[in-house]
């Protein structure tokens, strides 16, 4: 057996030395720990993060706090460089090497008890006796354990996980989709819970032994046509369910697409920029070509369509209207996601996108439903995108069609006075150009 | 095939003779066992790697906030102050990804089991061609090189996600995994699918052309069945990856704009026009969709063989098995859009893709509910193997559930990209096709080794990793259903995700015992190679040929003539005979007692020599129980 390698002489004394070491090394390591926390104390109000470990831990901060004292006495950031060529590491060495030696302690002890049951077993054999753990019948009672267990922790998932939630779906199509989702859950869960119960439970039942024979039963054609057929009902029965919802979503007829608000978002490193259509509700051309460090978007203004078009920091809708989001992107795939909205759309550099839906409840009436004073609908990127990707937000405000109104009018047009002035001089010197070669051919 | 089995024969003496050297023992080895051998030791050893990158980023995402030195000593600038860096971070994710999907669940399961199984249970000396069986090792290990090398570099390995989307993957100024990181990624890529290509054409020309006497298609073990329909996806799906990675080197190297149009990147306008992003996803996911099948379908194979075999109990509703597994290689090819629903891609196409995709969990199920069928009322023996088998069938269960949500378009709009999608391929391609990897290699260790694995800390390393796998995935699945995306650095930065720092705390220690108790596999494993106990010839008196074999390994399998095959793989507790299994070897005329009309396959001789045989001694064995 492999353990008994583990209790060879040479293996003992070696692992002797080792716990010797482990003692010397946490002595250290407390030493170690008393400057760490003097040092803190002395920094304390520098930093909150620095607060002095109890243990010394795999995640001390002592580095940190030499850093931050360096940091202190020059009163400079320049001076981390130098603080940084100096970083002492031994601690962090210290604190591995006896994380990694309490592991290994560990490994030890549970050797000793394959030691000890190995050697149960041993006198038991010895003894004439017939073998003294039945490990095959252990197994058995261990699945239906973890069944019983694991039947407990899904159930408690699904009630304490599963309340941290948003179960408020903020647009109409929304509850669609959360219906869609509800039948399928249910489905799914007692599919879950039945296999399972099936599953270890027959391990726990039939678990071997040598006086009984397993029953020879290579198939049931009845049988395997029932747990075909039925899995394909269900399956036919949630497709068509799922596909008229898709459609319903996705599949939105011309005449309602111009009706609904048209607001434009696109994805750049890290942000988004949000342009609203404005009175004519349609936003101007646009050509990446235009793209200048004024003209963000490169929207192209000789498309008077553009004229109207207004810039807006955040993304405010007004109630109960249908919005039609077009969504572009300049550099690399993002993806608008707006999870309480049940929206969500890639946005494709050279590939305008659209996601048309209808806000169903005001940020007011979310919170109060969601009973969470501090709730906000936000947009996010959920394709990655770049080392800023966990970090491209806009909040997004539903407001009454009054309240939006009021806010549009106050955000400022693309098309302002600077635009307008070098669009004029541009102008000029094209007319000028103009001008000179008609002269030239004359 | 008696013809081939003599000129086998012939061929092996000859072989017999020539001298080995270490290097072509062990090193450039042309014997399928050697090879399976170092498929399974690359592919453990870049598991541990990838599966230490997981705890690596798992520590960012667990304590977003705390500083963990030592990282800063091995990392450097990529953990400077001791917490790892954004870039970084992605670059973890998207190595462990490429590692766990491509270099683990494809070559380490099929790589080591194919290569292993497909001779030794189909009767063969060798692979169809050792010379590209050996090539198609060493193209391998030189992908796996070259992507542990990318993490040399300068600016880092490739950090796109394993799916390497263009334009991110294409700019190296989007991101600075871009850069040299992610040419290395597609050599490596390009050499790995050489690899995959040239085991799969042999792995089918061996199961169609070098099955020994006897052996019909319908006698064949499942296990070949899912290695066989495993390569022919590969074969038909690689390929397309192959163009796909070719077009963005010419686009990241040579100036063209397959993938690339409109793009401005931090300001500077670049020339390209008239490419698709979308294009990349579709040629991707066309060989990316079918992986996952070529990840599971050896990993349930495997877990077929193992459950029959210790549950004493043949497989239930072998045709329907069979049948299950050529219905998912087919519908495995036709589901890739499901990957695109919100990618922009016209909604009437994704609803078709919806439907082909819930009609792939028909044979799912089938081959679920066949499992259960199996263990009912068996006679079970807990192997380590068959408590991985077991805790396979489990996670394929709950994963597979979850297919059905992200399957449907319109749930899809909402769990895309989140911590659902994490959840559910962890569970089911993941967490399942590691354990059928692990029961296989518990179950096939005597064979490959002449040992046997410690018993014991096989059923520690169970517990702990099953246990551990739930832990990590389950809770993910209601982040997801929060709205909580994946590849996200820190869920520190919006309000709503903050709720799920102590959750992510949790995972976090669930994925560092659940990784440290791997440890116990490790020392096991190697520990029994060199001092573990001498296997016997058929340890877990199993009914196919490579129990057959003697234990110690030699050039041609079988020292005499390859056994005939009499009779199909799964004859376990038959009724009438005296031993609960009867080999395939043994025929029929041996086991008089137990033989039952159906088992002639309609040859009429045959059935009437049986009703002889039944009338002659159906009286003393009436008499004998009175």
């Amino acid at each position: 057996m492999s353990f008994r390698k583990v209790f060879s002489l040479p293996t003992f004394f070696s692992m002797m030395l080792l716990v010797a070491l482990l003692g010397t090394g946490f002595a250290q390591a407390q030493n170690q720990d008393s400057t760490a926390v003097s040092i803190t104390a002395a920094t304390d109000s520098a930093s909150a993060t620095t607060a002095g470990p109890k243990i010394p831990t795999l995640i001390s901060t002592d580095v940190d706090t030499t850093k931050l004292s360096w940091n202190l006495g020059d009163g400079q950031g320049n001076k981390v460089e130098i603080g940084k060529v100096e970083t002492d590491f031994s601690p962090a060495y210290k604190s591995f090497a006896y994380y990694a030696l309490l592991f290994f302690l560990f490994c030890v002890f549970i050797g000793i008890i394959g030691k000890a049951l190995r050697a149960y077993e041993l006198t038991r054999s010895i003894q004439g006796k017939s073998e003294g753990i039945n490990w095959n019948r252990i197994q058995g009672i261990l699945f239906a354990f973890a069944l019983l267990v694991g039947l407990y922790g899904a159930y408690w998932s699904y009630t304490n996980q599963g309340a941290m939630i948003n179960h408020t779906s903020g647009s109409v199509h929304g509850e669609r989709i959360d219906f869609m989702f509800n039948v399928t859950l249910v489905i799914t869960t007692i599919v879950f819970v039945i296999t399972h119960i099936l599953l270890f439970g027959f391990a726990y039942k039939y678990v071997g032994s040598e006086k009984r024979k397993a029953y020879y039963y290579p198939h049931n054609n009845a049988l395997e046509r029932l747990w075909t057929v039925v899995p394909a009902i269900v399956l036919t029965v949630l497709v068509l369910l799922g596909f008229f919802t898709w459609r319903g979503i996705t599949n939105i007829s011309e005449e309602d697409q111009k009706k609904a608000l048209s607001i434009e978002v696109t994805g750049e490193q890290f942000k988004w920029t949000v342009r609203y259509a404005g009175a004519d509700n349609q936003v101007g051309l646009r050509n990446y070509k235009l793209i200048t460090p004024t003209n963000n978007l490169g929207i192209d203004y000789r498309d008077q369509k553009s004229w109207d078009d207004k810039l807006a920091g955040e993304i405010v809708l007004p109630v109960s209207r249908s919005v039609r989001f077009t969504i572009g992107a300049k550099d690399v795939l993002h993806s608008f996601y707006i999870p309480e909205f049940r929206v969500q759309m890639n946005a494709v550099p050279g590939m305008p996108t659209s996601f048309q839906f209808t806000p169903k409840y005001t940020t007011e009436e979310m919170r109060e439903k969601t009973n969470n004073p501090g709730f906000d609908y936000v947009l996010l990127c959920a394709k990655i995108c770049g080392s800023g990707h966990y970090n491209m937000q806009v909040k997004v405000k539903v407001v009454s069609e009054q309240d939006y109104q009021t806010w549009l009018a106050q955000q400022p047009l693309y098309y302002n006075d600077d635009v307008k002035k070098e669009m004029q001089m541009a102008a000029q010197k094209a007319a000028a150009e103009t001008n000179k070669m008609a002269f030239n051919t004359k | 095939m008696a013809s081939t089995a003599i000129h086998d024969t012939a061929a092996h003496q000859d072989h017999g003779h020539h001298h080995e050297t270490f290097l072509t023992k062990y090193i450039f080895s042309q014997d399928h066992k050697m090879i399976a051998k170092q498929f399974l030791i690359t592919g453990i050893i870049m598991g541990v790697i990838a599966m230490f990158f997981s705890v690596l980023f798992r520590l960012q995402l667990g304590w977003p906030d705390k500083s963990f030195p030592i990282l800063e000593t091995f990392l450097g600038k990529w953990a400077e102050g001791g917490r790892i860096k954004p870039d970084f971070y992605l670059a973890l994710v998207t190595i462990h990804g490429t590692m766990m999907v491509f270099f683990v669940l494809t070559a380490g399961l099929s790589g080591t089991f194919s290569n292993l199984l497909i001779p030794l249970q189909l009767g063969a000396r060798d692979m169809a061609s050792p010379f590209l069986n050996m090539l198609s090792y060493w193209f391998f290990f030189l992908a796996c090189t070259i992507m542990m090398g990318s993490f040399f570099v300068e600016s880092g390995p490739a950090s796109a996600g394993w799916t390497i989307y263009p334009p991110l993957s294409a700019l190296p100024k989007a991101i600075a995994g871009s850069g040299l990181g992610m040419t290395l990624w597609l050599i490596s890529m390009t050499l790995f699918i050489a690899s995959s290509l040239i085991g799969a054409l042999n792995y089918i020309s061996t199961v169609l052309n070098m099955r020994t006497k006897g052996m019909d298609l319908w006698r064949m073990p499942l296990t070949i069945w899912a290695f066989f329909l495993t390569a022919i996806v590969g074969v038909l799906s690689f390929p397309v990856l192959v163009s796909a990675v070719v077009l963005l080197i010419f686009d990241r190297s040579f100036g063209t704009s397959f993938y690339l149009s409109d793009i401005v990147l931090q300001g500077q306008i670049l020339p390209n026009q008239g490419g698709s992003p979308i294009l990349w996803q579709h040629l991707f996911w066309f060989l990316g969709h079918p992986e996952v099948y070529i990840v599971l379908m050896p990993a349930l194979g495997i877990t077929s063989e193992v459950i029959a075999t210790n549950s004493r109990k043949p497989i239930f509703g072998y045709h329907a098995m069979v049948y299950s597994l050529i219905g998912i290689t087919v519908l495995s090819f036709i589901v890739w859009g499901h990957h695109m629903f919100v990618t922009g891609m016209n909604p009437f196409l994704g609803g078709v893709f919806m439907i082909t995709t819930l009609i792939i969990a028909v044979p799912s199920a089938v081959k679920t509910f066949n499992y259960l069928a199996t263990l009912w009322r068996g006679n079970i023996r807990f192997t380590p193997a068959m408590m991985f088998a077991i805790g396979l069938v489990s996670f394929f269960i709950s994963g597979g559930l979850t297919g059905i949500f992200l399957g449907n378009a319109a749930l899809d709009i909402n769990l895309h990209d989140t911590y659902f999608v994490v959840a559910h391929f962890h569970l089911v391609m993941g967490s399942a096709a590691i354990f059928g990897m692990l029961s296989g290699v518990y179950h096939w260790f005597p064979k490959m080794f002449g040992r046997m694995m410690d018993e014991k800390l096989g059923y520690l390393h169970f517990w702990l990793t099953f246990i551990g796998a739930y832990l990590v995935f389950f809770p993910m699945h209601f982040m997801g259903l929060d709205g909580v995306p994946r590849r996200y650095y820190a869920f520190t930065e919006f309000e709503f995700m903050k709720e799920w720092l102590t959750v992510n705390t949790f995972i976090s220690w669930a994925a560092i015992i659940a990784a440290l108790a791997q440890i116990a596999f490790l020392y096991n494993f190697f520990n029994s190679m060199f001092f573990g106990k001498k296997a016997p010839q058929n340890p877990w008196e199993s009914n196919t040929l490579e129990w057959t074999t003697p234990v110690e390994h030699l050039h041609g399998n079988w020292p005499g003539e390859i056994p005939t095959v009499h009779r199909w793989p799964y004859d376990y507790s038959k009724p009438g005979h005296d031993k609960d299994f009867i080999p395939q070897t043994t025929p029929f005329s041996e086991t008089m007692s137990s033989n039952l009309p159906h088992d002639f396959e309609g040859n009429v001789e045959a059935e009437q020599i049986q009703e002889k045989w039944v009338k002659e001694n159906k009286k003393p064995a009436a008499r004998q129980k009175a």
